[in-house]
């Protein structure tokens, strides 16, 4: 795993494995529906800065699937617990996708803990009339493709081979995903109505080129946070820490940086 | 051996080159595919079908519940139902079945199935199913919960129909302050249970046990898969510490007769090509969204379906060599289906005598010459007790 440590760590009788690297201020780094635990090029970057901890979440990969996980609430509720087991204070919380979700409503649950929050491509709403990309019924290949606007990207993903034990975990995060996500699909109603109580500096990162949740979505989550920013990353899809890396971690230190003063 | 007919009322008049446009005749096919002008005379035509197969003497007539397709226009089966329990006269009425984990309200299926037995005076047989993958598209219903919402369902269901109302009912998907069903059902205490499924270790373990014993019957599938789940139902029933009953046990398969093995597989075979090839098309991830099948069974047969019914490219050849369909002159479908029967220890035939575009006229030949000519040599079959089996299922 390079220069990342793994541990497991036992919060609401749920075991999950957790990711650690760098020095610093703790971010905290929630995955997206495609699962964690590989120590990815995102994460080195944001080491000079952070201590960058990157759990799995419960339901995904190799953490344990719990009996009280219903949706995404729980998850909300699973990462406040986790931040006061740990003692992690003045939490930097990055969150993309599926995790850009768990982020929100933990953030507007409770933001005692939060230094900053950070939403990329981050699902939990919905804007009328822009609808997402179905993602489970696009065919696996097609998935791929649509994650990426560098079609080069796409290509070498697709050309390696799960092993078993990989097709296993994907079909578990799957399962998890549809449980958490299938319908109302990848957002709660109810979210959006309290978003103003979220009261740290926010940064909404969106790919120009999103085709699962549409850079519509943006400003539209932009707007529901008091002053929040948006950035929007050119030439990007669905995954900005996966294809534009240097430039999400650059945008997410100086941010970070800012609101410091 | 008992006869059931089953419709699946397919759009017969759809435009078969849709493919070259659309990858399924499920869930996203434009409805605009359906022209209005041909509903009338499919439906009316399809009811007259299965009231024809009580005249003829089959035991039961069937329909079931799909939607979105082009492959079975019963999106409500009730109301063929409704229908068939008052033309039909002496035979079985079953719905095969309600798709239970779909409902926000499932007490409606207490209450549906319970008027039907009333209207039929007890020829109603109960079916439920979970629905295929693409029903969870379709509705917008979680798939991933779709084994506890289907559990959760029957019991209440079977509540409704057995314990004295009202009562409460407090489960983690259905909740209700009085469960308290008018009309009770006139089969007491309740009518037949049957679970069709295209094979599962855990379906077969629950509909087996001996608090249900409900007919489990297997869909569309090769002879040596149906063996396969048919004895393990049977090794299953031993485990329980009982032997499961022929009539336990039912295969539904399309079945087509003619005057020769040569002219009935000339007749079906557009027709039944189109079944497997147009009406059954639908991606992997269309059939098997997240959560349909258990971890444990997911990866094989996620690979075996990839290249299985739903994958299409069919010949009546392949189709009748695997079993999955029953063609030929009275005589040769007489000896396939003692043959199956010998093998696999089944003691119902769900035949299903309409498939995909097969006109009316041959409909009407092959269920006459199936209820003159097959059915009678095969009455005396699979009403014992099944032989003791030596070899085990996988």
């Amino acid at each position: 795993m390079g220069d990342a440590t793994e541990s497991w760590e036992t919060i609401a009788g749920c075991k999950i494995n957790v990711l650690r690297g760098g020095r610093g201020a703790p971010l905290l780094f929630l995955h997206g529906a495609r699962g964690a635990g590989v120590w990815l090029p995102f994460f080195k970057a944001l080491t000079e800065n952070f201590e960058v901890i990157v759990p799995e979440h419960p339901g995904f990969g190799r953490s344990d699937t719990p009996e009280w996980l219903d949706n995404v609430g729980d998850l909300a509720n699973f990462y406040l617990e986790f931040i006061q087991k740990l003692g992690l204070r003045e939490v930097n919380l990055v969150g993309t996708s599926l995790g850009g979700w768990i982020a929100a409503d933990l953030a507007v649950r409770n933001c005692d803990a939060l230094r900053s929050l950070t939403l990329v491509a981050a699902a939990g709403i919905h804007v009328p009339g822009a609808s997402k990309g179905d993602l489970f019924l696009w065919a696996p290949e097609q998935l791929v493709r649509n994650l990426f606007f560098d079609q080069a990207l796409a290509e070498a993903m697709l050309k390696q081979t799960p092993d078993e034990e990989e097709r296993k975990r994907q079909a578990k995060n799957a399962l998890t995903l549809a449980k958490l996500s299938w319908q109302p699909r990848l957002y709660d109603p109810n979210l959006r109505k309290w978003m103003h109580r979220i009261d740290r500096p926010t940064l909404i990162v969106w790919g120009d080129s999103d085709k699962l949740i549409p850079p519509v979505y943006g400003p539209a989550y932009r707007d529901l946070i008091p002053g929040a920013k948006l950035l929007v990353i050119k030439n990007c899809g669905h995954l900005p820490h996966v294809e534009k890396t240097a430039e999400l971690a650059g945008a997410v230190v100086k941010f970070i940086e800012e609101a410091k003063r | 051996m008992k006869f059931y007919m089953i419709h699946l009322m397919p759009y017969a008049d759809l435009d078969l080159s849709y493919d070259k446009h659309h990858n399924s005749a499920w869930v996203t096919l434009p409805n605009s595919y359906f022209d209005p002008q041909n509903g009338p005379k499919l439906y009316n035509r399809y009811i007259d079908e299965l009231v024809l197969a009580d005249e003829l003497g089959f035991d039961g007539v069937c329909c079931n519940e799909h939607h979105q397709n082009a492959y079975g226009l019963m999106p409500i089966p009730g109301v063929i139902a409704g229908a068939l329990v008052r033309e039909t006269k002496r035979c079985q009425v079953a719905v095969l079945g309600r798709a239970l984990p779909l409902l926000t309200y499932p007490l409606s299926v207490a209450e549906e199935y319970a008027m039907l037995d009333n209207i039929s005076n007890g020829r109603l047989i109960a079916g439920f199913v979970r629905g295929i993958g693409a029903e969870y598209h379709s509705t917008g219903v979680n798939p991933a919960e779709s084994h506890d919402r289907f559990h959760e369902a029957h019991d209440l269901i079977l509540q409704a129909w057995s314990r004295p109302g009202p009562f409460a009912f407090e489960g983690k998907y259905y909740h209700f302050q009085y469960v308290n069903t008018w009309p009770r059902p006139v089969q007491q205490p309740h009518p037949p249970v049957w679970i069709p499924s295209q094979g599962s270790r855990e379906t077969i373990e629950w509909a087996s046990h001996p608090s249900r014993k409900y007919t489990y019957l297997q869909t569309f599938s090769p002879v040596d898969q149906l063996a396969r789940f048919m004895a393990m139902y049977q090794q299953q029933a031993q485990k329980y510490g009982y032997e499961a009953s022929p009539q336990q046990l039912g295969w539904a398969t399309p079945v087509y007769v003619s005057d020769s093995d040569e002219a009935a597989r000339r007749e079906a075979r557009p027709h039944i090509e189109a079944f497997y090839n147009k009406f059954l098309r639908m991606p992997v991830e269309m059939l098997l969204p997240p959560g349909y099948l258990s971890l444990a069974s997911i990866t094989s047969v996620t690979d075996k379906i990839r290249s299985g019914p739903a994958a299409g490219g069919y010949t009546i050849e392949d189709l009748s060599a695997k079993g999955m369909i029953i063609c030929g002159g009275p005589d040769s479908v007489g000896q396939q289906l003692e043959t199956y029967q010998k093998k696999v220890g089944f003691g119902k035939l769900i035949a299903m005598t309409q498939f995909g575009t097969l006109p009316h006229d041959l409909t009407v030949k092959s269920m006459q010459l199936f209820a003159r000519e097959v059915m009678p040599r095969l009455r005396h079959v699979g009403e014992e007790q099944p032989p003791v089996r030596a070899h085990a299922a996988e």
